[in-house]
């Protein structure tokens, strides 16, 4: 047991002072949020880019209203050029297309024969502005054909708006089933994530161990057993270790940023969250959605996003430690790494499509129970409210694979460190697990 | 003597292949044993499984007397053939974790380390990193860390290897004096003169199979051919040879010498004696060299393993 701590103590210790670690740890949460910034302006840009249409306009339908300048849409009135004149100049402009609307007999004929030019294709949600704007003018003009009171229908028009609540009665908004799942998937994409890092971390320490050719020496005092655990158990920790220093800059960020915003609350929010929550502000229901985050079961979501990150890392890292010991370098790991990222990748495409629609449906319930999908789909499911007993039975599942994962890959392991110079297939690893 | 180490027909097998067929050996306290074989014999196979980092299929090992326990690592010190240290690693702290792992505490782990630091010469290494030693100092600390725990049992897989001649040399007196000490030492190597110059018992593993055991210099008595290298100052050497050759079995003998003599190597019948030689030697001309070919280690390896081979 007292080795055990020693192998544990040593392994974290050599992981944590590792540049990679520290790199990793202090760089990766300013390439986040620099990130969600990029992603952020880069897609307003986009949005908010004023784009310049020409538009001829023979039908005499439309009034100067209809083309009213938009924060992204402006028009230009060329309905004194003929077609072609309009197109050869518009053509040579940096300007985004033309717009044209011929003289027909009857409205319909208008509607089906207005035609848009521009030299790359208009994006769909552009296109689709653009015939709603047309539309409403068309609709209105129709109406009047049919002599239908205007005023009355805008009378009538209604705006229905869902209030969601569970049976207890807890109100909840729309947004806060978005947040639920934003959270889920964020914590599982991370477990994913880490098992992969960490996973290799652990894979490549144990071919260090082999190429330094230290193995044997350590051996003839400690069980590969032993060793292997400790070594999975010390990177789990420098991993933990890395969550914690992540956690206090979240909230150290938190604290010294919230003023600022000029937002005082209670509850523990990111960066990216403040600014869902500024977004939302417009519609004024800011009080309503920080209540939601302070009911959230924060308690529950940490406390199993950390056994299902140890569980699910254990789980992962023992048989990255067997193809570490199979192989005598990382380039050799490349056949056996399909069978172990194959299940993680899997959860996390049925998180992303099967958990969003279905949180309770059978397949997430399923792929939620199964140890090797489970740390990333049920942590998906979490914050969206899942039975205890199911995340017990999925918790005790995935225990009892671990127990019988790391006996075997100890039975890979154990044979594996003395193997040099052969690259081993499965059959190869087959018959090591009978020595 | 007392028995430190006997391991009872212990077989190992990987697959289908036999690593050990029911090999026993019984090592001696305070003895500086050899283990020696061709490539592939099963030699770190047994070393392994006295280290019990592999375990026997059969058979069993005692240490002490007692049947070897896990516990028992405490009390052997292994240097293995392939051996390493982490290269990222600074040379004390890996020291003093190694030591840790033998079962020593902190404190004492750095007492010892300190001696051999001193004794060696090397304490301002304490805080460099292995990948900036060389190869022989690595080498060095390694050795450090093996003897570190003082254990009852220690095992050098060619433990030469790596080290210049002045560095063997200091090792070898350490060994030497960590025997007197009261160590007892399994030693395997494919170095035969050091064979010759350590080792008091041998082992000698073919083929997965013990084919000679037992101490040295009975080994060489057996192994002996009743055959003498002389060197004779006569007048008329080839009339001699003639003669000699009709009587005994002769062939030419290739020492150095001062003398321009008749050498020649002459194996005698098994009921003669060197004195019957002799006296037949010193009435034909004046004998300058008179000498009993004894075995070396090395051919007493390559004529029992040769003989091992054929037999199978």
């Amino acid at each position: 047991m007292n080795k055990l701590k020693l192998i544990i103590v040593r392994e974290f210790i050599a992981k944590v002072r590792n540049r990679t670690f520290i790199v990793m740890t202090f760089l990766s949460p300013v390439l986040m949020i620099g990130m969600i910034a990029l992603i952020t302006l880069i897609t307003k840009n986009s949005i908010e880019k004023t784009r310049t249409v020409s538009y001829i306009d023979q039908s005499g339908l439309f009034t100067p209203d209809d083309f009213k300048e938009t924060k992204t849409l402006k028009f230009i009135d060329i309905s004194n050029l003929d077609l072609e004149t309009a197109k050869e100049t518009i053509k040579k402009t940096d300007q985004y297309g033309l717009l044209y609307i011929p003289k027909e007999n009857s409205i319909d004929d208008v509607a089906k024969k207005m035609q848009f030019f521009s030299n790359e294709s208009p994006s769909l949600i552009f296109t689709e502005n653009l015939e709603e704007k047309l539309n409403k003018r068309l609709r209105l003009i129709k109406m009047k054909e049919l002599h239908i009171d205007i005023e009355k229908v805008n009378e009538s028009k209604i705006k229905s708006d869902i209030q969601l609540s569970n049976f207890e009665g807890k109100e909840s908004s729309k947004f806060k089933n978005e947040l639920k799942l934003g959270i889920g998937s964020a914590a599982g994409y991370m477990i994913m994530m880490f098992i992969i890092i960490y996973g290799a971390m652990v894979m490549r320490s144990v071919i260090e161990e082999k190429t330094s050719r230290i193995i044997e020496v350590i051996v003839s005092s400690v069980k590969p057993f032993q060793l292997m655990l400790g070594k999975v158990i010390g990177t789990a920790g420098a991993g933990i270790f890395q969550f914690i220093i992540w956690g206090i800059v979240a909230v150290l960020l938190y604290t010294l940023l919230l003023p600022v915003l000029g937002v005082n609350t209670g509850t523990q929010v990111n960066a990216e969250q403040m600014q869902m929550i500024k977004e939302v502000a417009e519609n004024s229901k800011i009080e309503l959605i920080i209540q939601e985050i302070k009911e959230l079961p924060i308690l529950t979501i940490l406390i199993s996003f950390i056994l299902y990150f140890i569980g699910g890392f254990l789980l992962y890292s023992s048989l990255y430690a067997a193809i570490g010991a199979a192989v005598d370098n990382e380039t050799d790991t490349q056949q056996f790494m399909l069978p172990v990222i194959m299940p993680l990748m899997l959860g996390i495409y049925i998180g992303f499509a099967v958990v969003i629609n279905d949180p309770n449906g059978t397949l997430a319930t399923t792929f939620s129970m199964i140890p090797f999908t489970s740390p990333i789909v049920m942590m998906m499911r979490i914050p969206l409210g899942v039975p205890l007993w199911q995340i017990i039975v999925s918790l005790v599942l995935l225990l009892l694979t671990f127990i019988g994962m790391i006996w075997f890959a100890a039975k890979i392991y154990r044979v594996g460190i003395l193997m040099y110079g052969k690259k081993p297939g499965y059959k190869e690893l087959y018959k090591w697990l009978k020595y | 003597m007392n028995t430190l180490l006997e391991t009872t027909d212990v077989v190992k097998k990987f697959g289908d292949f036999t690593a050990l067929n029911k090999v026993s050996i019984k090592v001696p306290e305070t003895s500086i044993f050899g283990l020696l074989g061709p490539n592939g014999a099963g030699k770190t196979t047994l070393i392994r499984v006295i280290n019990q980092i592999t375990m026997p299929d059969q058979g069993q090992v005692f240490f002490n007397g007692k049947l070897l326990n896990p516990d028992d690592v405490h009390y052997i010190g292994y240097l293995p053939e392939e051996r390493g240290l982490y290269k990222s690693m600074k040379v004390g702290e890996q020291a003093l974790y190694l030591a840790q792992l033998k079962g020593l505490t902190r404190n004492e782990a750095r007492k010892r380390l300190k001696y051999w630091f001193d004794k060696f010469e090397i304490g301002d290494w304490w805080n460099k990193k292995v990948q900036e030693l060389s190869k022989g100092m690595a080498q060095k600390v390694q050795f450090i860390v093996t003897v570190l725990h003082r254990p009852k049992l220690l095992i050098f897989d060619e433990p030469f290897s790596g080290f210049d001649p002045i560095n063997a040399n200091l090792i070898k007196d350490e060994i030497l004096q960590l025997r007197d000490e009261g160590a007892t030492i399994i030693f395997s190597t494919h170095r035969m003169e050091s064979v010759e110059e350590l080792c008091e018992h041998i082992a000698l593993i073919d083929k997965s199979n013990k084919i000679l055991d037992g101490n040295l210099q009975d080994i060489k008595r057996a192994y002996k051919t009743n055959t003498f290298e002389i060197g004779i100052h006569v007048n008329n050497p080839e009339a001699l040879q003639k003669e000699l050759v009709t009587k005994f079995d002769v062939t030419t003998a290739g020492f150095k010498s001062l003398e321009d003599d008749l050498k020649l190597n002459i194996k005698i019948p098994k009921e003669d004696t060197a004195n019957d030689l002799i006296r037949f030697l010193t009435s034909k001309g004046e004998l300058n060299h008179f000498v009993e070919v004894i075995p070396s280690a090395s051919e007493i390896f390559i004529k029992a393993v040769n003989n091992n081979q054929k037999s199978i």
